[in-house]
């Protein structure tokens, strides 16, 4: 399992925006780098990243090999109710991780 | 880069406006480049953005990144970190809940490229 990085407050205000850090520790290889002995390191790349509120999908990206390594993602979602939210990265591999975080929302 | 820019926005002129993509004009590493897009919209279930879109003129792909949020991002802004291959411009396409698409563009000075060093 890779490292993940996640900040976002562990309560809020019904109604506040809140912003959400993400980061995950992945090499996004590009694919058009070269190894020692000039063979092509193949593409590994995370390629969509979605969050979820309470099931309902809030935000998703597609990335590209132009994303550094270990990609950071920063965005912002309304505190609309306590629960839980669910983060996924998906490699080309078909690897999926998947992390999760409570708020409290009064 | 117009090709890709194309494919995203179809027919549509994206115009210039709403959107802010920042980046620094002078980086020295493009291995690690801070990028961030905001764009002026209430995000209202009536007008937000729908999704935002980050391309290059030189790497070898032109499409860096596509992030697609709603009303229910209370904040029109997303932030990352992307590579450059070389000095260029970086364009932001903003498509919004009515159908248009807003756009923004900044050249970036690249002194240590990214994607083809060992």
């Amino acid at each position: 399992m890779a490292r993940v990085l996640i900040n976002l407050p562990e309560s809020a205000k019904r109604g506040e925006v809140i912003e959400i850090k993400t980061l995950i520790q992945h090499p996004m290889e590009t694919g058009y780098r070269l190894d020692s002995n000039g063979a092509k390191i193949p593409r590994d790349i995370i390629n969509r990243f979605t969050c979820t509120y309470n099931g309902e999908e809030v935000f998703h990206a597609e990335l590209f090999p132009a994303i550094a390594a270990n990609p950071f993602i920063a965005f912002s979602t309304l505190a609309t109710e306590s629960g839980e939210l669910v983060f996924s990265w998906a490699d080309d591999d078909g690897q999926t991780q998947t992390e999760s975080r409570q708020i409290v929302v009064e | 880069m117009n090709e890709a820019i194309r494919r995203v926005v179809g027919e549509a002129e994206p115009q210039p406006g709403k959107v802010r993509l920042e980046l620094p004009s002078i980086v020295e590493n493009g291995n690690t480049v801070p990028l961030a897009v905001s764009v002026d919209s209430p995000m209202t279930e009536a007008e937000h953005v729908e999704s935002i879109h980050i391309f290059n003129q030189k790497n070898p792909q032109p499409y860096v990144a596509a992030f697609h949020l709603g009303a229910r991002a209370g904040k029109a802004r997303v932030s990352t970190r992307i590579r450059l291959a070389d000095s260029q411009r970086v364009v932001a396409i903003v498509r919004l809940n009515d159908g248009s698409f807003w756009s923004d563009s900044a050249d970036v000075i690249v002194t240590l490229a990214a994607c083809t060093e060992q």
